[in-house]
């Protein structure tokens, strides 16, 4: 079983030479620590910055460079600073090539829920229903099952929606799971886990083709 | 060149009225307009309807406003810091529109740029869409969302000239450029304010065309939302 890290080590590998990436809160921005070195990756922030570093030495930070978390961070050579409009036409235009989010629910067709729970504070949405709407692929890093143990990996989701039919690649801390037109297709899972636990953990349809192989991260 | 410059923050809010819409720059506590801000709390300007990513923190940015229950209606994206904001939003003093980032983005951009409504795809399907048009292109389903409509934008910028041109430093530039001249009035606050010629026009973010009155801001205390280092070494 992965921990959070394990899970932004596995999803790591999915970023590609060349890639600008958004990367959500919470594990998703773990993600940027394990980037293999040799590729050439720029980091969008959706508050206006590409080419994200990382965070400030102290006594450095600036109040006025922060990521979309607020946190104040740096930039690497080759940053540039926009407008909001600007980088949400980043997103919207399909420029950026990868989005990494967070899930409270993903449904086998590949909506997700994200940001509200019903009877309780809502936050709000902030850039999430802009990039799950745009990007060409989103992966969700997420648990496998809430806090609760009820799986986050649904036929249909029962909270409100952040999107539909957007989520391509989910890495839970049991398995790595792509949505195909009939559901979770199962493709690795998490090292010491087996088959049958990844099958009691998911709600939804889970497909399951021959061998499937043991994760390497 | 066209002068736009007033005194001080006193004139540049002149006509704020009770129940007016006004746009607020910023994203967290960054690139907020902190003196016009003050200048409000100070007026006691009351039912405002305001636009702006974020309600600012408890005791700092539109928390101001808050605390004094100023506010009657925010529009915003995110609204997660703020304790007060809960509270009058759970008691039903503080109406809330929530609104997809981009999409926020874009509303005053359009409002901007002349456009009265644009299709994007954000919250298709989700609540978001309730009651709104939607509509297929190539494909995709879009929705239909308007331009707002406001009385002042407040911005603050890094440096500025007499002539209202307008430069951003680092992510404090966010929203501010959207939503200049999005509102009937635009008021520009400033870190620097310059003579006119003072700055490269090469380099100007936002030409003074969409700015009505700039001024020189002070006491900014630009206070850090999170504050995130690593030690050397």
């Amino acid at each position: 079983m992965l921990d959070k890290n394990g899970i932004a080590k596995r999803i790591a590998k999915e970023v590609k030479d060349g890639y600008y990436v958004n990367l959500g809160i919470g594990i998703p921005t773990l993600v940027a620590n394990f980037v293999r070195e040799d590729i050439d990756v720029e980091f969008q922030s959706e508050n206006g910055v590409l080419g994200m570093g990382p965070f400030p030495f102290e006594g450095d930070e600036d109040a006025d460079i922060i990521n979309a978390g607020k946190q104040t961070i740096t930039t690497l050579p080759g940053a540039s600073f926009f407008d909001s409009a600007t980088s949400f036409g980043m997103i919207r235009g399909q420029h950026v090539h990868l989005t990494i989010l967070g899930a409270m629910e993903v449904s086998q067709t590949g909506d997700i829920a994200n940001w509200k729970i019903p009877g309780k504070m809502v936050k709000g949405m902030g850039g999430a229903m802009d990039l799950v709407a745009s990007a060409e692929n989103i992966i969700v890093a997420m648990m496998h099952t809430n806090r609760a143990g009820a799986s986050k990996l649904l036929s249909e989701c029962s909270l409100p929606l952040t999107g539909v039919n957007c989520v391509k690649k989910i890495v839970t801390n049991l398995a790595v799971i792509e949505i195909v037109p009939e559901g979770f297709k199962l493709l690795e899972r998490a090292p010491g886990v087996t088959v049958k636990e990844i099958k009691d953990a998911t709600k939804g349809h889970l497909i399951i083709e021959g061998e499937i192989p043991e994760m390497v991260l | 060149m066209i002068k736009k410059t007033v005194k001080d923050v006193r004139k540049a809010l002149d006509g704020v009225q009770n129940g007016m819409t006004f746009m607020l720059g910023g994203f967290g506590l960054c690139g907020i307009p902190e003196n016009a801000i003050a200048e409000l709390v100070r007026l006691g300007i009351r039912d405002i309807t305001c636009i702006s990513n974020n309600a600012g923190v408890d005791d700092f940015g539109l928390g101001l406003l808050l605390q004094k229950h100023q506010i009657k209606k925010m529009i915003s994206s995110y609204v997660g810091e703020n304790d007060e904001f809960e509270r009058q939003m759970l008691s039903g003093e503080l109406d809330v529109e929530l609104t997809p980032q981009g999409t926020l983005a874009e509303k005053c951009r359009s409002a901007q740029a002349g456009f009265p409504a644009f299709f994007t795809p954000a919250g298709f399907g989700t609540e978001v869409a309730e009651g709104k048009e939607t509509r297929e292109f190539n494909g995709k389903m879009y929705v239909l969302e308007k331009a707002y409509e406001a009385d002042f934008s407040f911005v603050k910028a890094w440096k500025g000239d007499e002539a209202g041109n307008l430069m951003f430093k680092g992510t404090a530039r966010n929203f501010n450029p959207c939503m200049c001249g999005a509102a009937k009035i635009t008021v520009a606050e400033v870190e620097e304010l310059l003579p006119a010629g003072s700055l490269d026009p090469n380099q100007i973010h936002v030409p003074g065309i969409f700015v009505q009155r700039i001024f020189q801001g002070e006491n900014y205390e630009k206070r850090i939302e999170q504050l995130t280092t690593r030690a050397k070494n």
